[in-house]
C-alpha cells in the first residue's frame, strides 16, 4: 500500500517497502514493517499513529537517523530520484540540513544551549554554503520574520534559555528552513506547546509550504491537529500504514476500523454527556506479531478471516486501506 | 440551595518568592540593590464547586491552574485566601476534620511514569495510605487492593508487580486506584490524560465518568486541552496569568464565549469538524508572570483593548446568571 | 541521537520482575563487570578466610623461622613443609600469607569507613533536602568547608591527634568522605522530592518520616551505591597511603599499605617481591572495584531505568 501523491509529477520522495527493525535481547522488534510513501513537492502529509505505531521511526529512517540496535533491513528510500540508503554518511549529512530538514518535538534537540541564536543560524548556513557572515545573518533574520518572530534582531542575540518554549520551537523551525529545504520532517513539533502557540505555528508552517513549495511530513498522534493542516493522511498501526488518502476523505469516510475508532475517540462538545467510543485493549507487542491483521484483537469487526494478513484495497488514485471488513457506512 | 458547596475557595493566592541569596545580601551591605523576587502565580482566585459537579479549569502554561490544584491537594500552602470544605473553613478545622479534608481531596497526576514509586509493588502503592490511616487492617490489604484494581479495569492478578511492568494507560489506572483507596469525594485531575494516546485517553475519560456515577465523585478537571474539557465538564473556569477571567456553564462558554481571551482560545482548538481552515492565531506571547502587564493582563494581546484596559484591572463580575467574566468591554456593551 | 522502541514494544513478562532482579540481570550481561566481580570475589573470600587458608600465620612469632627471611618466590622453607609461593620478607614471613591477612585488614577498614560515611552522608543529605531553608544552608555549608580541605591532609592531622589504630583510621576516613555522600544524597533527594509520586504521597498525608524513608530513600540510593563502590577503592588506597606513611594501622595488624612500605627498603637490593606482590594485590582489588562500579553506574543511571 502506498500513501500516494495527488499529482502526476515525479515524486520528491518515494519510500518503498521500508522495514526498520530493532534487534533486542528478546528478538527483532519490527518497528516499521513494509511502509510505502510518496510525496510531491509542496505537499503536506500527516503521518498519524499512537505510540509504538512506527510513525516516528519511519520519519527517522528517511532522515538516516536510526542508530543500533535499530537497522533498516529492507526497502528503498528515493529522494529526488536518488537512493538514500545507498548513500555514504557524508553525502547523507550534506543532504540533511540542506535539502531535507528536521524539526523535533523538543527544540533542545536542535538548539545548542551555550551558543547564541545568531551564531547557530549563521553556522547552519555556512556549513552548507559559502556565504559571508553578514549575508548569512541577513538570511537568518529574514527566516525569523517568515516564521512570525517579533523583533528578530533582538531574538538573534538571545541564548536559547532566554526564550519561551514556543519561541524556541519557532527558532528550531526557522533553522530547519534556513537552507531552503525541499522536504521537512517534523516529529510532533507542537505537542509540547500551548494551544495558542500551536495555532500560530500551524498557521505559519502551512503558509510557508504554500509559498516555498517545501514538502512536509508531519508526524503526530493528534488527528485534530493534522486535520487542519495536511493534504493527505497516512494512519499507521503496529509498523504498517493501515489507511491512507486525502484528509477530508479520511476524516469523514474512514474505512479502516482503527481509523474510525481513533476519530470517534476524540473528545469534544458533541460527545459531552455520552461515553466516548473506546478502542479496547492496547497496542500489541511488536515482538509477538504473527500473521494476520495486527488490529484484530481490538477490532469489533474482526472475524476468522483476519488471521490472514489483509491485502491492500484501492479506492481511486490516492485512497487505499488494508482491511478485510472495512467500515461500510463511512459517513459519521 | 440546601447543601453547602463541597468546595468554596475565595481570594486564593500563591506567591513564590526567591529570597536574596547570601552573596546578594553581602553586596547589599555595600549598596547593592538586590530585592527578593516575587512571582504571583495565583491571585485572588474564587471557585465554587457543587457536590457531584465536574468543573473544568482551562488555561495555558503559567496561568496558575496547577498551583491551584496543588494548594487544594495539600501539596503546597496558600499565601492568602480561604478554602471552605463542605461549608467549613479549612483554617478553623480540628486536626481530625483537617485529616478528613486532606483525604477527601485526592489528585491524579499527569505523568504516568513519574507518579508511581518505581520501587514499590502495586499492592503497596495502592494500599499503603488506607492501612496507614486505619481504613483497613493490614491483612485485608490484598483483598482491598484487588477489588480497587478490578474497579479501575485492571486484573487483580497483577497485584505484586512493579510499575515498570505496565503501559502508560495502565499506570494511570493504578494512580486512580491509589486515589480511590482513601474514599475521596473530590478528585483533582491535573492534566491526567495529557500524556496518553488518543485511544487510551478515551478509555481513561470513560473510566472517570463511570466512577463518578458509581462513587458519587466530584471532579476538578484541569487541562490545557479544550476538547477534553468540553467533553467532560459541566462548568468551565478559564484562567489567564494567575487570575480567573471567565466562568460559565460549558455550553454557554463554548457557544458564546464572553472574554476576548476565551473567544480567541476557542478559535484555536483544532477540531476534526473544522477541517482545513485558516486559524486566526492569537498574536504575541504569554507575558512573564515576573513582570505582568498593568491593567488587564490580556491587554497586550487583545485586539479590542482600550485605554482603560491598559490601566485598570477589570473585576470578575456576574454578566448573566451563573456566568462571570472579567472584561471592561461588558460595561460599554 | 538514538531512537528506541517504546515500552509498548517490550514483551510482557508474567513473573514479578523486581527492580533488583533487573539490575542483577543487566549486571551479568557485561563481561568486563563480571570479570571485575570475579577478581573481587577471588581476592576477598580467601582473605576473609585467611586464618584457615593461609600457609602460615605471619603474626605468630612462634611459627616464623629467621633463617627463612628474604627468600625469593617458590622457595621451600628450611623445615621443608611450606612452599613460599611469593617468597618471604625481612622477618621471614610468607608474603602470600601476609597479603591475605593484610588484605583483610585493608578491606575491613575500607568497608567500615565507606559504610559509616554512606550512613552519615545520606542522613545529612536527606534531611537537608527535605527540610530545606536554614537547615539545608547550615548542613551544606559544613559540607562545602569539609570538601575544601585536601582529604589526605585532614586524615593526617586527625591521626596525629587520635593516634594509631584500626578504629582511628576508620574514623579518619569517615570524616574525609561523608561530605561526598551528603552532597550526592541531597541533590538526588531534591529531584525525588518534586517527583509526582512523592507529591501523591503527600496528598495522601502519609507523614514526613514515612515519605523520606520509605519513598524518597530507596529512590535516592542508586547514585549513592555507585559512589560507595568507587569510594571503596579510594578508601583502600587512602588507608594504604596512611599506612605507608606509618601513621595508619598498627604494626601488629599490617595492611597492604604497610606491607608495601615494609618491602620498600629491599627494593633497591633486588628483593622486589616483598613490595611488588602486595602492590599487585592492591592494584587488582582497586581494578576489580572500579570495573564493578563503572558498570553499576551505567545500569543504575536513571536514563537507562526504562
Amino acid at each position: 500500500m502506498t500513501a500516494r501523491q495527488t499529482t502526476d509529477t515525479m515524486p520528491l520522495l518515494r519510500v518503498q517497502n521500508l522495514q526498520t527493525h530493532f534487534l533486542t535481547r528478546f528478538g527483532a522488534v519490527k518497528a516499521v514493517d513494509g511502509v510505502d510513501l510518496e510525496l510531491a513537492p509542496g505537499e503536506i502529509l500527516g503521518l498519524v499513529g499512537e505510540s509504538g505505531s512506527g510513525k516516528s521511526i519511519t520519519g527517522f529512517s528517511i532522515l538516516g537517523l536510526i542508530d543500533p540496535p535499530g537497522r533498516i533491513v529492507g526497502g528503498s528510500i528515493e529522494f529526488d530520484g536518488r537512493d538514500l540508503l545507498a548513500m555514504k554518511e557524508r553525502e547523507l549529512r550534506r543532504l540533511r540540513g540542506n535539502d531535507i530538514a528536521v524539526v523535533f518535538q523538543d527544540p533542545s534537540m536542535t538548539l545548542n544551549p551555550v551558543l547564541r541564536v545568531d551564531t547557530q543560524m549563521i553556522e547552519a548556513i555556512q556549513a552548507h554554503e559559502t556565504v559571508s557572515s553578514a549575508a548569512a545573518r541577513q538570511r537568518a533574520r529574514d527566516v525569523l520574520v517568515k516564521v512570525g518572530i517579533p523583533s528578530p534582531d533582538e531574538r538573534l542575540r538571545c541564548y536559547p534559555f532566554e526564550l519561551s518554549g514556543g519561541m524556541r520551537q519557532r527558532i528550531a523551525i526557522a533553522i530547519a528552513l534556513l537552507n531552503r529545504p525541499r522536504l521537512i520532517i517534523a516529529d510532533e513539533p507542537t505537542t509540547a506547546l500551548d494551544v495558542s502557540i500551536q495555532g500560530q505555528i500551524i498557521h505559519e508552517v502551512r503558509e510557508l509550504c504554500r509559498e516555498t513549495g517545501t514538502a512536509l511530513i508531519w508526524v503526530t498522534h493528534d488527528l485534530a491537529v493534522i486535520a487542519g493542516l495536511a493534504d493527505r493522511i497516512a494512519v499507521m498501526y503496529a509498523g504498517r500504514i493501515v489507511e491512507t488518502g486525502e484528509t477530508d476523505e479520511i476524516i469523514h469516510h474512514p474505512m479502516h476500523p482503527y481509523t474510525r475508532g481513533l476519530i470517534d475517540s476524540v473528545p469534544s462538545g458533541s460527545t459531552r454527556g455520552a461515553r466516548l467510543h473506546q478502542i479496547e485493549g492496547m497496542t500489541p507487542s511488536l515482538l509477538e506479531l504473527g500473521e494476520g491483521c495486527a488490529f484484530r484483537d481490538r477490532c469489533h469487526r474482526a472475524t476468522e478471516q483476519c488471521r490472514e494478513t489483509p491485502g491492500v484495497t484501492s479506492l481511486g488514485n490516492t485512497r487505499e486501506f488494508r482491511c478485510w471488513h472495512p467500515e461500510t457506512g463511512g459517513d459519521q | 440551595m440546601t447543601e453547602a458547596p463541597i468546595l468554596e475557595i475565595r481570594n486564593l493566592s500563591k506567591t513564590f518568592s526567591q529570597p536574596v541569596s547570601l552573596g546578594g545580601r553581602i553586596t547589599n551591605l555595600f549598596g547593592g540593590k538586590n530585592r527578593p523576587v516575587n512571582v504571583q502565580a495565583v491571585q485572588d482566585v474564587d471557585i465554587t464547586v457543587e457536590s457531584g459537579e465536574v468543573v473544568g479549569i482551562v488555561g495555558e502554561s503559567g496561568c496558575g491552574k496547577s498551583t491551584v490544584a496543588r494548594m487544594l491537594a495539600g501539596i503546597s500552602t496558600p499565601s492568602g485566601g480561604s478554602v471552605r470544605w463542605r461549608g467549613k473553613d479549612v483554617a478553623e478545622m480540628t486536626a481530625k476534620e483537617h485529616r478528613a479534608f486532606d483525604l477527601g481531596v485526592q489528585m491524579i497526576f499527569q505523568d504516568p511514569f513519574a507518579s508511581l514509586n518505581p520501587r514499590m509493588r502495586i499492592v503497596d502503592i495502592i494500599g499503603e495510605a488506607a492501612v496507614k490511616h486505619g481504613r483497613i487492617r493490614r491483612r485485608e490489604q490484598r483483598d482491598y487492593v484487588g477489588s480497587l484494581m478490578e474497579k479501575v479495569g485492571l486484573s487483580s492478578a497483577y497485584i505484586d508487580r512493579f510499575p515498570h511492568q505496565f503501559s502508560g494507560g495502565q499506570r494511570q489506572r493504578i494512580g486512580i486506584a491509589r486515589a480511590l483507596a482513601v474514599n475521596p469525594n473530590l478528585i483533582i485531575c491535573d492534566e491526567s490524560v495529557a500524556a496518553l494516546d488518543v485511544s487510551i485517553q478515551a478509555q481513561v475519560l470513560n473510566l472517570f465518568m463511570d466512577l463518578r456515577d458509581e462513587l458519587d465523585l466530584t471532579y476538578l478537571f484541569i487541562s490545557h486541552n479544550l476538547g477534553v474539557v468540553e467533553h467532560i465538564s459541566d462548568r468551565v473556569v478559564i484562567m489567564y496569568l494567575g487570575r480567573v477571567v471567565e466562568v460559565a456553564p460549558t455550553d454557554a462558554l463554548y457557544g458564546d464565549p464572553n472574554h476576548p481571551y476565551t473567544r480567541l482560545l476557542i478559535d484555536q482548538v483544532p477540531s476534526l469538524e473544522a477541517g482545513k481552515r485558516d486559524y486566526a492565531p492569537i498574536a504575541g506571547e504569554l507575558p512573564s508572570p515576573l513582570n505582568p502587564p498593568p491593567g488587564c493582563a490580556f491587554n497586550p494581546r487583545c485586539p479590542w483593548a482600550t485605554e482603560r484596559c491598559r490601566t485598570e484591572r477589570p473585576a470578575l463580575r456576574e454578566i448573566a446568571p451563573g456566568r462571570l467574566s472579567a472584561c471592561h468591554l461588558n460595561d460599554t456593551a | 541521537m538514538t531512537v528506541q522502541p517504546t515500552s509498548a514494544d517490550r514483551p510482557a513478562r508474567t513473573r514479578a520482575d523486581t527492580p533488583f532482579r533487573r539490575i542483577v540481570r543487566q549486571f551479568f550481561e557485561n563481561p568486563l563487570a563480571v570479570f571485575g566481580l570475579i577478581i573481587l570475589v577471588g581476592l576477598t573470600v580467601p582473605s576473609f578466610l585467611a586464618p584457615w587458608v593461609a600457609p602460615q600465620n605471619p603474626y605468630d612469632i612462634g611459627t616464623l623461622d629467621i633463617f627463612d627471611s628474604q627468600l625469593p618466590p617458590l622457595s621451600t622453607s628450611s623445615s621443608g613443609d611450606i612452599t613460599y609461593w611469593l617468597g618471604t620478607d625481612g622477618q621471614a614471613r610468607d608474603v602470600l600469607s601476609a597479603i591475605l591477612y593484610g588484605m583483610r585488614t585493608s578491606l575491613i577498614v575500607a568497608f567500615s569507613a565507606v559504610a559509616g560515611a554512606l550512613f552519615i552522608g545520606t542522613a545529612v543529605g536527606l534531611i537537608a533536602a527535605y527540610f530545606g531553608g536554614v537547615v539545608d544552608a547550615i548542613l551544606m555549608r559544613t559540607v562545602d568547608i569539609q570538601l575544601s580541605f585536601p582529604a589526605i591532609l585532614v586524615a593526617l592531622v586527625l591521626l596525629s591527634v587520635l593516634g594509631q589504630g584500626i578504629d582511628k583510621v576508620i574514623i579518619a576516613l569517615i570524616v574525609v568522605q561523608w561530605a561526598y555522600f551528603a552532597r550526592t544524597a541531597r541533590s538526588s533527594a531534591i529531584v525525588e522530592r518534586n517527583r509526582e509520586y512523592v507529591l501523591a504521597a503527600r496528598s495522601l498525608s502519609l507523614g514526613s518520616r514515612r515519605i523520606i524513608f520509605r519513598h524518597m530513600l530507596p529512590n535516592t540510593m542508586p547514585p549513592l551505591i555507585v559512589i560507595a563502590t568507587i569510594d571503596l577503592a579510594h578508601a583502600i588506597t587512602a588507608e594504604a597511603t596512611l599506612s605507608f606513611l606509618g601513621i595508619g594501622v598498627p604494626v601488629t595488624e599490617p595492611s597492604l599499605g604497610m606491607l608495601i612500605a615494609n618491602g620498600f627498603e629491599f627494593m633497591m637490593s633486588g628483593e622486589y617481591w616483598i613490595s611488588l606482590f602486595p602492590g599487585i594485590a592492591l592494584t587488582l582489588i582497586v581494578l576489580g572495584i572500579n570495573l564493578v562500579g563503572d558498570h553499576l553506574r551505567d545500569i543504575l543511571n536513571p536514563r537507562n531505568a526504562q
